[in-house]
């Protein structure tokens, strides 16, 4: 039981990282990764929001939307399949979690939540939390694993925006094509970071 | 040698007047001959012989052991096959030994030799032209000097290519280390990632076929005759402690006479390259022990934890120094002062986290039987979140302390 949690987040966190696995959650990765500072920010706000919207989405998921799902509520609604509305239910949690952190930063952590900007927002359609959720469904987790499932992915993209913005700290010193400066080497970066993070490919968990 | 300078003074004119744009051609070939003559009259002065080209000379020299041990393994591996029943390969190569009357001899010293660089020299020949072309260009466009980054890079990736490679591979590898590795960065001490490294993981992932199959270690038709041509490191994923301790001395894998990428099958080599580039101060020992006292935590960890699926568990540390690219890596590759980290801290977190890695990576991924190449970009990918928290720390610290004081 503990080992396989234990597999799961290591899976999460380096064999399939959320960031240079799959690439999603580009948008921010790109946009926020230029201070090690704002990245840890941002992807501390990251993992919360992960941890909690994945389990949350899970019960949603479990106890509303699946096929059958709902015959707590009456066993006459057996046959009823809200699957459809997954898309919404999933970002309406999701922008309901991200409201709820910014508020906090705002309240708690104004330099950071000046320094995070329009990006903290924008977590709620970081496609790397939707993705997650989504991913929790189509492989059907369990409530725990879904939990161990949005704390991995979430500390793997941490750890990416983490590393690429502390290489982009190194690279204001260099001497980079113009045509290259700002967005173009970050992608170039990106790729040569998911080369690297290729080693734990065909780790079998 | 007044006669060159001479030629080479005349030339500056040249190169300073009507041809400017390729005067970094024409400095490169002026250095490499020449000490430079120019003395910083502002500061800061840095009073030392050892500057950029002096360094990357020295870890060309540091090399000379595994370049030697490129030639001579290669062709001993492969003249040993043809001895054990594999054919030689149908290539111009067979054809030339056969010209200049070698026989495929393993205990012929000099048979061996030839037979090796063969295989070695074309390599290497195609990284200098393919890769010195791109730097030439890069020079010349972006008007920076031609550094002796390149030379290090072009001795060392045709080290940690299997013989037989196809040319083209090592020109479309060397092209994307140096383009996309380092040029685009700025060129050489810019780079976060070791251009050697980058043109090995990208012809290792683009052509697997080629570079992770079992065919491509030894210089000879291996699959054909009952003749292994797969690695130790690839026999102990498979079989475990046993089938290395049955079919290989340990002495024969320090010495590096066991089949492998060219170069860095010798540990014995690396040793004595490692050994130069410490007292010379220009490789970190704290990078390479670190190395070393990862891999023996890491793997002493699988040892005692043991598995009953996996029997690579087993293979304990002093296996994993003398096997595959461990040696070559630690000395070599994890060492660049770019892609380190410039803190000491920083450098022994680095060290270790790559020891461990290589041993998880060579045991429990089985997509890999080796790991020092894809544990030492994982590693460079963070050398620089390393270096910004050992700073960081390092001024929390001393910050605290002056508040003390006061």
């Amino acid at each position: 039981m503990l080992e396989s949690y234990l597999n799961l987040a290591v899976k999460a966190i380096f064999v399939e990282n959320m960031a240079l696995a799959f690439f999603l959650g580009m948008c921010s990765f790109v946009a926020v990764s230029r201070k090690v500072e704002t990245a840890i920010g941002l992807g501390s706000a990251v993992v919360f929001v992960l941890v909690v919207t994945v389990p949350l989405n899970n019960l949603v998921y479990v106890y509303l939307l699946k096929p059958g799902a709902l015959v707590w509520l009456d066993p006459s609604l057996a046959e009823q399949d809200l699957t459809f509305l997954g898309f919404l239910t999933y970002i309406g949690t999701i922008a309901a979690m991200v409201q709820i952190v910014e508020m906090t930063l705002d309240r708690f952590f104004p330099a950071l939540y000046n320094a995070l900007g329009v990006f903290l927002p924008l977590i709620a359609v970081n496609c790397a939390i939707l993705g997650a959720s989504l991913f929790m469904v189509e492989r059907n987790y369990t409530f725990g694993e879904s939990l161990v499932f949005g704390f991995g992915s979430g500390v793997g993209w941490a750890l990416a925006i983490v590393a690429l913005a502390g290489i982009r700290e190194r690279l204001r010193y260099s001497n980079i094509p113009v045509g290259l400066r700002g967005l173009g080497i970050t992608f170039l970066l990106t790729g040569l970071m998911a080369m690297g993070f290729m080693a734990f490919a065909g780790i079998q968990l | 040698m007044r006669l060159l300078r001479a030629l080479l003074d005349k030339q500056e004119k040249i190169f300073s007047g009507k041809l400017e744009r390729l005067h970094p051609l024409h400095e490169a070939g002026d250095t490499f001959f020449f000490t430079p003559g120019k003395v910083t009259k502002n500061p800061s002065h840095v009073r030392d012989a050892l500057d950029l080209k002096r360094t990357m000379i020295v870890v060309v020299i540091a090399l000379a052991g595994c370049i030697f041990m490129a030639c001579y393994n290669t062709g001993y591996q492969g003249n040993l096959a043809i001895a054990a029943g594999a054919t030689a390969l149908e290539s111009w190569r067979t054809s030339l030994m056969a010209t200049m009357g070698f026989a495929f001899d393993p205990s012929d010293f000099l048979a061996c030799f030839v037979h090796g660089a063969l295989y070695y020299l074309p390599v290497l020949i195609v990284t200098l032209a393919v890769g010195g072309l791109w730097e030439a260009v890069f020079a010349v466009v972006r008007r920076h000097e031609i550094n002796e980054g390149f030379l290090v890079t072009w001795m060392l990736f045709p080290l940690i290519l299997p013989p037989t490679v196809p040319l083209w591979q090592v020109a479309l590898g060397i092209s994307f280390g140096v383009v996309v590795g380092k040029e685009v960065f700025g060129g050489t001490g810019y780079n976060i990632l070791n251009p050697a490294l980058v043109a090995r993981a990208f012809v290792f992932f683009a052509y697997p076929a080629e570079l992770s199959g079992d065919k491509v270690w030894i210089a000879a038709q291996t699959s054909t005759d009952g003749v292994s041509g797969a690695t130790w490191l690839a026999s102990a994923a498979l079989e475990g402690r046993a089938a290395i301790d049955t079919g290989l001395t340990w002495w024969d894998a320090f010495l590096g006479l066991i089949p492998g990428s060219m170069g860095e099958t010798s540990t014995l080599a690396c040793l004595a390259g490692a050994v130069l580039l410490v007292v010379t101060g220009i490789g970190s020992w704290r990078i390479i022990v670190s190395v070393a006292v990862g891999t023996i935590a890491a793997a002493s960890l699988l040892n005692a934890v043991g598995s009953t699926t996996n029997p690579f568990f087993e293979l304990p540390f002093w296996w994993h120094f003398v096997l595959g690219g461990w040696a070559f890596g630690a000395v070599f590759m994890a060492t660049e002062p770019v892609t380190a980290p410039g803190t000491n801290t920083g450098r022994v977190v680095y060290g270790f986290l790559i020891g461990v890695l290589v041993v998880l990576i060579r045991v429990v991924n089985p997509a890999y039987p080796e790991g020092m190449m894809l544990g030492i970009l994982f590693m460079n990918v963070f050398a620089p979140v390393i270096d910004h928290f050992s700073i960081t720390s390092n001024v929390k610290r001393r910050t605290a302390r002056y508040v003390n004081i006061d």
